[in-house]
């Protein structure tokens, strides 16, 4: 327990060192997200009953969430892989489920706090109710610890930073992008629709919406289960590669 | 004397490359141990499967009688290890540094042995400076106090006084010395045979990851002994013709190679009978550079016996 505790104590440091870029940054590009979306789309739309504006702060919250904490754990993998300082935690007596526990934790807190902070400065622009707070809080857990993971898996298996800029670039973003945050996915064309049900980051988002707003497109049970499924699929990934010592002892 | 480290029938390979060829040794409690040998010879790799930073192919290795694999919290717990590469976290300062690493190894409220490394490795002045900010000499000393932040019972130094200056060099083995002297085992990797020489008890000299010498640091200068007598005469004397053919002239001296310290009798005989007069004499010594290159070149010559060895 002791070596969790120290290298979640070092990750949580780490980003908070850099607090400017891994945490203000990021509320700011949502909150820029916020204001132009809105000026140009809301005029009179209604989305599930909801107000464009509204409708958008809780998706931006939970991309906030989903994209630090994925950050937050390949970054600090792969930086620590490339500059060979990995060996640091390496060579203590840190077992592989304290290992993974640990940078998963620190992940889904930086994406927590990105996400408060997100939350805090988009609050006043438009009402937000509190529909069902459980369900935010189960989503914010849930929706961290999943891109935390994943971003163990990715910073694992990158060997350099395009490989983990690729992985950003063509899978995180496209599938947070086009995940409900900006759109109801009843707006879309049945195809996409149907495509949209594949992508377990809709189901964050939904889910998490509808802690606010009590309406959303998939029954947050159904969402909360793909998310804790999907958790578990990429739990284990990141598990067997740090059991087997995938990339990092040879 | 208990065992503090030992490799049994240990063999690595990466791809086609055989980095250690079933190596077999012991290193006890206690003592301070060299592992010599040119780049590539297995030194690095010997050294991560100790670690845990790679895994061995067969064989198995233990510390302090604890299995590498299986025992890992335990190895791990007792070796420090500085790394060959100048590797540091760019996030932190010096403290910061020594403190998480105290963390990993579960050791709480170290600050005093946090100092006491600090003073000792002069870097107190440089407790609160970022890691980046400190030149590579100062960064090396940073490494050997993360290595030795949890009291290892076994320290392994992976070439740690490569491209390190004079001062550094000094402060690094007296401290080194106090720790073996209150019992702690050393293992040393090193290209500088010098400091092998004056430090090591013992001696293992590797190439193309097999064992090729291995022995006290005593008996490998003394059964390797390559003692040679040079002379030079008075102006105008010549060597007698009798000793022509059994030495070498070097420099305006007659160099001799001798089997024993007894070879030197007979020939100041002779040059005395023959009234010659020296100017000057002198008995050169082999020091472990000597052995080192003599193994090396020795294992070579035999390598077809090994063809395993090198995969091109």
């Amino acid at each position: 327990m002791s070596g969790f505790r120290a290298l979640l104590h070092k990750e949580i440091l780490r980003f908070w060192k850099v607090g400017f870029q891994t945490v203000a940054a990021p509320v700011l590009t949502s909150l820029l997200y916020l204001l132009i979306f809105s000026s140009v789309l809301d005029t009179q739309t209604r989305i599930n009953g909801v107000r464009y504006m509204s409708f958008m702060i809780p998706g931006l919250i939970m991309m906030s969430v989903l994209q630090n904490a994925f950050a937050n754990s390949s970054s600090s993998l792969i930086q620590s892989k490339v500059t060979g300082s990995v060996i640091f935690v390496l060579l203590p007596p840190i077992g592989y489920v304290e290992f993974f526990a640990a940078y998963m934790t620190a992940a889904a807190l930086r994406g927590v706090m990105v996400g408060v902070g997100v939350f805090a400065v988009t609050c006043g622009f438009s009402p937000l109710t509190f529909a069902a707070p459980g369900w935010i809080l189960a989503f914010f857990v849930v929706g961290g610890a999943l891109m935390g993971a994943f971003g163990i898996v990715a910073g694992i298996w990158a060997d350099k930073f395009d490989q983990l800029a690729g992985f950003q670039n063509f899978l995180v973003m496209p599938l947070t992008m086009l995940s409900g945050v900006f759109y109801s996915i009843h707006s879309l064309p049945p195809f996409w629709q149907k495509v949209s049900h594949f992508n377990p980051v809709f189901y964050m988002i939904d889910g998490f919406r509808y802690g606010f707003f009590g309406v959303s497109d998939a029954a947050p049970e159904l969402s909360l289960a793909v998310g804790l499924a999907s958790l578990l699929v990429v739990a284990t990934v990141a598990l067997l590669m740090l059991r087997s010592g995938y990339k990092l002892r040879v | 004397m208990g065992t503090a480290v030992s490799f049994q029938n240990v063999r690595k390979t990466f791809g086609a490359l055989c980095a250690i060829d079933d190596i077999s040794l012991e290193i006890g409690e206690g003592e301070f141990f060299g592992l010599l040998g040119p780049n590539g010879a297995g030194k690095t790799t010997l050294i991560s499967c100790l670690a845990g930073l790679a895994r061995a192919d067969s064989g198995k290795l233990s510390v302090m009688g604890f299995d590498v694999v299986r025992d890992y919290r335990e190895t791990r717990r007792r070796l420090g290890v500085v790394p060959q590469e100048l590797v540091f976290d760019p996030f932190f300062t010096v403290r910061e540094t020594l403190r998480i690493q105290s963390g990993y190894f579960g050791v709480r409220g170290n600050d005093a042995w946090i100092d006491e490394l600090l003073e000792n490795l002069d870097l107190s002045q440089k407790a609160d400076v970022n890691l980046r900010s400190l030149s590579g000499g100062m960064k090396r000393r940073v490494l050997i106090a993360q290595a030795l932040v949890h009291k290892p019972q076994v320290i392994v130094l992976d070439e740690p006084t490569a491209g390190v200056d004079v001062e550094l060099r000094q402060i690094l083995w007296q401290f080194i010395r106090r720790l073996n002297r209150e019992g702690h085992t050393v293992i040393l990797t090193t290209h500088y045979l010098e400091e092998a020489e004056s430090l090591c008890e013992r001696i293992a000299m590797l190439n193309h990851g097999r064992i090729v010498a291995l022995d006290t640091t005593r008996n490998l200068l003394s059964e390797n002994a390559n003692r040679m007598l040079s002379m030079r005469l008075k102006n105008g004397n010549l060597l007698p013709e009798a000793l022509r053919d059994r030495a070498v002239l070097d420099k305006g001296s007659w160099v001799f190679r001798l089997n024993t310290l007894e070879d030197i009798e007979p020939l100041l005989a002779a040059v005395r009978e023959s009234a010659q007069v020296f100017e000057e004499l002198q008995l050169l010594q082999t020091d472990l550079e000597d052995v080192f290159v003599r193994v090396m070149h020795t294992n070579e010559g035999s390598g077809e016996n090994h063809p395993k060895r090198d995969p091109e």
